[in-house]
C-alpha cells in the first residue's frame, strides 16, 4: 500500500501533463520556436573569425612595393581597403570606428627597403574587441615574410635572418577551417535545452500552486516521486524534439560534421535533460509564483551560458571560475556534444563528463525531493 | 468498525501557528460516524486550517487524535485514501475536460472499474453530454457540483467541505444539501464549513470557532439554549430604524434589523428590558420576547471573543 511508486498514479500524472501541454499551444509553440530562432540567430550571425574588416590605408608613396603589400593585405581575406587617405584622416577614422585597421606606409619605404634598412609599416588596430582583430593580426605576420618575396628576389635586403634549426608545424584539428558554426551549433543544443527545460518545469509546478490545484493534488494519495516523474517525463520528450531539430540543422544546414555516434549523444542528452529538469523542479519548490520561477531560471541560465565555455573559452577563465563551471551540467554537455560530433569521441572519451552530469543529477534530485512537501506547511 | 467508538473524528488539543500567530488554538472535536457537522465562524477564524489538519494537508504543531480510527500524525497517507476534501477555491484543472478531471482522480486513487465509475459519476451529475467540455467554462454552480462529485468518486468515509456553497444560487445550494444528506444516510461523515445560517440549521450539530478557539458546539437548539441570550423582537412603524439608536446602549449586546423587524439581544434580561423601555410606549411599535436565532447567538459569540490578530 505504501509503495514508493504506483504506475497507475504515475500514468495519471503523465496523462494530465500531456493534456496540459496539448492545450497550452503558446508554450508548446515556444518550445519548438525557441531552438529554431536561436539556431538562426547564433548559427548564422555569430562569427568569431571575422573577415573583410574595413581598413584605411595611407601610403606616402606609390611604388610596386607598396602596391604589392596592399594586395597581399587584401589577399589574406581579413582586410578590405575602404579608403586611401592622408595620415590625419586615418587616425580620425579609427577613432570614429569607421575602420578597424589603419595602415601607414611611411615616405621612402621603397628606398629604405632596397637599401636594406628594414623600414617600418605601422598597422594600428581598433583592439577594443580582441576577438574581432585577433585573427587578422596573426595573418599580418604571414605577410611580412611572403608579401614582397617575388619583388625582392635577387636583391639583397641587408643581413638576412639566420634560418632556425627547426620547423613548427601546426595542425588545426577537428575544425581546420576555423568555422565558428562547428563550435556554436553543437553547443546550442545544450544552451536551448538548459533554458527551456529549467523554465518549463519550474513553471509547471508553481502554476499548480498559483492556481490552487496543488491543494487538491496534495489531498489525494499521490507520492512525491510520482509528481516529479510525471512532471518531468513529458518535457524529456519535448527536449528530444528540440535536440533533434538542432541536430538535423547542424548536419544539413550548417554542415557540421557528425563524426561520432548519434546514439551515444542521445544517451548523454537524456542525462543532461534530467539534470536540467531536476533544477527546474527544485526551483519550483522554492518559488512562490511563476514570476519567481522565471527569475530563478535566469539566475541559473546566465552562469551556464557564460561559464560553460559556450560563449568564452573555458580555459581562459581563472581557476575559481573554472571550478564553478565544472559544477554546471552545461559545461560537461558542451564537451560531450562537441566531442562526439567533431572529434568522434567514444563512450570512454566522454565518461568523465557523464560522471560530472550524473553527480549533478543526484544532488539536484535529492534537493528537489527533500524540498518537495506533501503538506502545505 | 467501532475500534474508535464509532467516532469518525476524534481530535484534541490541536494547535497550529503561522509566524507566531496561533491560528488554531487548543481545538478539540468528536464527530460520530454518519453525522453532518456544520463548521461555523467568522472569516480568518481557523476553519480552513483545521480542515487541512484533519485531512493531512497540514501537520498540527500540538495535539493528537484520529480520523476514521487512523492516527492523524503517523497515518496521514491512509487517512487521505478514505477522505474527500473539497477546497474553498475550485481546484480541479480548468484546462482539462470534465471527464479528464474525473479520470485523473480515479487513477490517483487506483480505483478499479474506472471507466464505469467515471461514466456513472458523469451521468449522476447530468454532465455526461458535456463530458468533453473544459471545466474552466462551467458556471459556479456546476463547478461546485463537479468538485463534490470528484471528491466522492473514491467513496470516502469522511468528507471535509470548505465553504462548498459560497457564491452558489439558492436552488443549487438546496440540491447540494440534499446530496449531503443522502451521503450521510449511507454512513459518510461530513464536516462542512459555511457562513449560511440556513445551512447550519440543516446540520446535525454545529461547531462554532472564532479566532482559533472553539466557542460553542452542539445542536442548533442546544447552542441557543446554552448561550443564555435574551432577545426581543420589535415590529411596527419604522422599528428597524431603532437599531442604530439601541446599539451601544447599556445592556444591549446586539441590535440587528431584519427587514422591517428588529432583533435586540443582551445577556442580562433586566438591563435589556431597561434599554428598550424608552421605545416601548408612545411608539407605534409592538415588542415581544422571543428565542434568539442562531444568527443572534453567533453575532453575540463573535463580538464577545477577542480577536487575537487585532
Amino acid at each position: 500500500m505504501r509503495r514508493l511508486l504506483s504506475f497507475t498514479r504515475l500514468g495519471a500524472m503523465l496523462m494530465k501533463e500531456f493534456n496540459h501541454m496539448r492545450r497550452d499551444r503558446t508554450t508548446l509553440g515556444m518550445m519548438i520556436g525557441v531552438p529554431l530562432i536561436q539556431l538562426i540567430l547564433f548559427g548564422f550571425a555569430i562569427n568569431t573569425d571575422p573577415k573583410a574588416l574595413p581598413t584605411a590605408i595611407y601610403a606616402a608613396e606609390n611604388t610596386v612595393y607598396t602596391r604589392d603589400f596592399t594586395a597581399a593585405l587584401v589577399n589574406t581575406g581579413y582586410f578590405k581597403i575602404v579608403s586611401n587617405a592622408d595620415g590625419k584622416d586615418v587616425d580620425r577614422m579609427l577613432t570614429r570606428g569607421q575602420v578597424q585597421f589603419a595602415v601607414t606606409i611611411p615616405p621612402n619605404f621603397s628606398r629604405d627597403l632596397l637599401l636594406g634598412k628594414t623600414p617600418q609599416i605601422l598597422v594600428e588596430a581598433d583592439a577594443t574587441d580582441p576577438v574581432a582583430t585577433g585573427s587578422a593580426i596573426s595573418a599580418l605576420q604571414q605577410i611580412r615574410s611572403t608579401a614582397l618575396q617575388r619583388d625582392l628576389r635577387g636583391i639583397s635586403t641587408g643581413p638576412s635572418e639566420p634560418e632556425p634549426g627547426f620547423e613548427v608545424i601546426v595542425h588545426r584539428r577537428y575544425n581546420p577551417e576555423n568555422i565558428t558554426q562547428y563550435n556554436i551549433v553543437p553547443g546550442l543544443m545544450g544552451v536551448v535545452l538548459t533554458m527551456t527545460l529549467v523554465m518549463i518545469t519550474g513553471l509547471a509546478v508553481t502554476r499548480e500552486r498559483e492556481r490552487g490545484t496543488m491543494e487538491n493534488l496534495l489531498s489525494m494519495p499521490v507520492r512525491p516521486a510520482e509528481v516529479m516523474l510525471g512532471k518531468i517525463t513529458p518535457y524529456v520528450i519535448v527536449g528530444y524534439v528540440q535536440a533533434l531539430i538542432i541536430l538535423i540543422a547542424a548536419a544539413f544546414l550548417f554542415g557540421v560534421p557528425v563524426e561520432g555516434s548519434v546514439l551515444l549523444l542521445s544517451g548523454a542528452a537524456i542525462l543532461f535533460m534530467i539534470a536540467n529538469l531536476a533544477v527546474g523542479f527544485t526551483f519550483s519548490t522554492i518559488a512562490q509564483n511563476q514570476l519567481q520561477a522565471v527569475q530563478m531560471t535566469f539566475f541559473f541560465f546566465l552562469p551556464s551560458l557564460l561559464l560553460s565555455g559556450f560563449m568564452f573559452p573555458f580555459r581562459g577563465m581563472p581557476e575559481w571560475a573554472q571550478f564553478l563551471g565544472e559544477a554546471l551540467p552545461l559545461t560537461h554537455f558542451l564537451r560531450i556534444a562537441r566531442g562526439i560530433l567533431l572529434k568522434g569521441s567514444g563512450f570512454m572519451d566522454i565518461a568523465a563528463d557523464l560522471l560530472g552530469i550524473l553527480a549533478f543529477v543526484i544532488v539536484a534530485s535529492a534537493v528537489a525531493l527533500t524540498r518537495y512537501r506533501q503538506t502545505l506547511d | 468498525m467501532s475500534a474508535n467508538g464509532g467516532l469518525a473524528i476524534d481530535v484534541s488539543g490541536l494547535v497550529k501557528s503561522f509566524n507566531g500567530r496561533r491560528v488554531v488554538d487548543d481545538f478539540s472535536l468528536r464527530i460520530p460516524e454518519g453525522k453532518i457537522f456544520g463548521f461555523l465562524g467568522p472569516n480568518g477564524s481557523g476553519k480552513t486550517t483545521t480542515l487541512r489538519m484533519l485531512c493531512g494537508l497540514l501537520t498540527p504543531d500540538e495535539g493528537q487524535g484520529t480520523c476514521l480510527g487512523l492516527d492523524l500524525r503517523s497515518e496521514a497517507p491512509l487517512i487521505k485514501r478514505q477522505t474527500g476534501y473539497m477546497t474553498q477555491k475550485f481546484s480541479l484543472y480548468e484546462d482539462l475536460t470534465i471527464k479528464e478531471n474525473l479520470e485523473f482522480v480515479a487513477r490517483l486513487y487506483e480505483m478499479d472499474n474506472r471507466k464505469a465509475r467515471v461514466e456513472d459519476s458523469l451521468k449522476g451529475l447530468g454532465l455526461y453530454e458535456r463530458r468533453d467540455q473544459q471545466t474552466g467554462t462551467l458556471s459556479g454552480g456546476w463547478k461546485q457540483r463537479l468538485a463534490l462529485a470528484a471528491c466522492i468518486l473514491h467513496e470516502p468515509r469522511l468528507l471535509l467541505l470548505d465553504e462548498p456553497t459560497a457564491g452558489v444560487d439558492p436552488k443549487a445550494r438546496r440540491e447540494f444539501w440534499d446530496e449531503i444528506h443522502t451521503l450521510a444516510g449511507r454512513g459518510i461523515t461530513v464536516l462542512v464549513s459555511t457562513h449560511y445560517m440556513d445551512e447550519a440549521e440543516r446540520c446535525h450539530e454545529i461547531v462554532y470557532i472564532a479566532y482559533g478557539k472553539l466557542l460553542a458546539s452542539g445542536t442548533a437548539d442546544e447552542i441557543i439554549a446554552d448561550t443564555e441570550l435574551y432577545t426581543w423582537r420589535a415590529y411596527g412603524h419604522e422599528a428597524d430604524r431603532l437599531a442604530s439608536k439601541l446599539r451601544g446602549t447599556e445592556g444591549v449586546a446586539s441590535a440587528v434589523a431584519f427587514g422591517s423587524k428588529l432583533h435586540v439581544s443582551g445577556v442580562d434580561a433586566d438591563a435589556l428590558a431597561r434599554a428598550i423601555a424608552p421605545y416601548r410606549d408612545g411608539h407605534d411599535i409592538t415588542w415581544e420576547e422571543t428565542t434568539p436565532t442562531l444568527e443572534d447567538v453567533f453575532i453575540h459569540l463573535t463580538s464577545g471573543s477577542k480577536d487575537n490578530f487585532a
